[in-house]
């Protein structure tokens, strides 16, 4: 849970205050309209933040971050014999060794994104004090208005099902690796991508379920 | 005692191991022999449970572990000590944890008595006070002897070991060989070791099981190879000039 969480917070907190403030700035930028009130780009700037790029965005860094790490390390001790000593032992390996992980992921990944939500949200209010697109007032206002509280639940129950394919794809992945470094590389490889593909289709069919 | 039954074991199109049967005897060091890729790994791993035989049985103490589920194998399991090729030590764990890893698992002893056994273990091997040392610090001898400690801080029944010399030097490959002699004679363990190191075989072979392209080609004791006509066991066993001078002095 250490390494899943506080080791990817550093990773997860740039990510978010950058892409918060880009979004904020690109939003403000598409809506220059004299039509359109300014506080409608802190609308924007947070759905955006909190259904998508939040808890997808982050995932897939994490994918990369922890995913790897996972399958590399349980990769590490198939071609080790680490795991033949455990099932020596009459240790459920898969037991062992994934389902911490999966736990891990699961209850982590979700409290990533409602960090990474706060520090979008924080960065795109720098981005406006910094670049005076949008008044900090115009922002703070179209953040509160109309915010409906099953964006969070939407997002929240993206990062429970992506931590759940984030730990599971890449144990899997290393727990049936055979060979030798070379091998464990590739488990790790295909851990991330299928992750990754996972994670965005996974995206797709909650966002219809759910909006 | 430990029996196999006409063990085979095919991988695809390739049949590894055909129709071999043998007794391990309680006490005694039983050595696996063979070349490179004759299946003495294969039949090792087929005996403990990580390879499931593609047809024969296993038995241990006359109960057949071959059809055995996951759960009523851990019995025997937990009488199983094993020395892997690389050690197989757990990185993220000190040598101490290491050992007292199996009585976490399986015991409800207090720790300072767990602690006391990884001691015990650990004095057995050699290495006092090297207990807060982590796998990585150690050297490749170090790391088989910490292997040995761990495979028999449960005081094992039966203790299974894999090429317990590759990659050492001779005299501390006669230093393991040692050890493990002394663990079978102290704890009346059955101990089947893979070699092709045939300073063990000669040194602590009591019975020596010779493998040949998958199949059980001969067996018997260290003394009888010596005078053994047997084609196959004596080109492998005297193929160095060392052996074939160590024989004309027999």
């Amino acid at each position: 849970m250490v390494s899943v969480g506080v080791g990817s917070l550093g990773i997860i907190s740039i990510i978010s205050l950058f892409i918060g403030a880009a979004t904020t700035i690109q939003v403000a930028f598409q809506l220059s309209s004299p039509l359109v009130p300014r506080s409608i780009a802190g609308s924007i700037a947070r759905d955006s933040n909190i259904l998508e790029f939040s808890p997808t965005i982050s995932s897939l860094v994490l994918a990369g971050r922890v995913g790897s790490s996972i399958a590399s390390q349980i990769g590490t001790m198939r071609v080790t014999e680490q795991i033949d000593a455990l099932e020596i032992m009459g240790v459920n390996a898969p037991g062992y060794l994934i389902a911490p992980k999966i736990i891990a992921g699961v209850t982590m990944v979700p409290l990533l994104v409602i960090v990474a939500i706060t520090l979008g949200l924080t960065g795109g209010y720098i981005a406006c004090i910094l670049s005076g697109d949008v008044t900090p007032a115009d922002y703070l206002a179209g953040v509160h208005d109309g915010f409906d509280g099953l964006t969070v639940r939407v997002a929240l129950v993206k990062a429970v099902v992506f931590g759940f394919i984030i730990a599971s794809i890449c144990a899997y992945q290393g727990f049936y690796t055979s060979g030798g470094a070379l091998e464990v590389g590739q488990s790790a490889t295909r851990g991330v991508v299928f992750s990754c593909v996972m994670i965005l289709f996974a995206d797709l069919v909650i966002t219809r379920l759910m909006l | 005692m430990i029996e196999i039954s006409d063990i085979h074991k095919t991988f695809g199109d390739n049949e590894v191991l055909k129709g071999i049967s043998a007794d391990f005897k309680p006490g005694k060091n039983n050595l696996i022999i063979g070349g490179s890729g004759s299946g003495k790994t294969t039949l090792l791993k087929c005996i403990v449970g990580l390879h499931e035989p593609s047809e024969g049985k296993v038995f241990y103490d006359s109960e057949c572990f071959t059809t055995m589920d996951f759960r009523e194998r851990v019995p025997i399991r937990k009488q199983i000590g094993m020395l892997f090729q690389n050690s197989a030590l757990f990185d993220s764990m000190t040598v101490e944890e290491n050992i007292m890893f199996p009585l976490n698992l399986f015991t409800n002893m207090p720790n300072s008595e767990k602690l006391d056994r990884a001691n015990f273990c650990l004095e057995k091997v050699n290495l006092v006070g090297k207990n807060k040392l982590y796998p990585s610090e150690l050297s490749g001898g170090m790391k088989k002897r910490v292997g040995i400690a761990r495979a028999i801080s449960m005081q094992p029944k039966y203790l299974f070991v894999d090429e317990p010399n590759s990659g050492l030097d001779p005299l501390t490959s006669i230093l393991i060989d040692n050890l493990i002699n002394e663990i079978t004679e102290e704890f009346n363990t059955t101990t089947v070791i893979v070699t092709h190191d045939m300073n063990s075989v000669m040194g602590i072979g009591d019975h020596v099981l010779f493998l040949n392209n998958g199949e059980k080609w001969w067996e018997g004791t260290k003394e009888q190879i010596a005078h053994t006509d047997n084609k196959e066991l004596n080109e492998f066993v005297f193929a160095s000039k060392f052996m074939r001078a160590a024989r004309a002095k027999l």
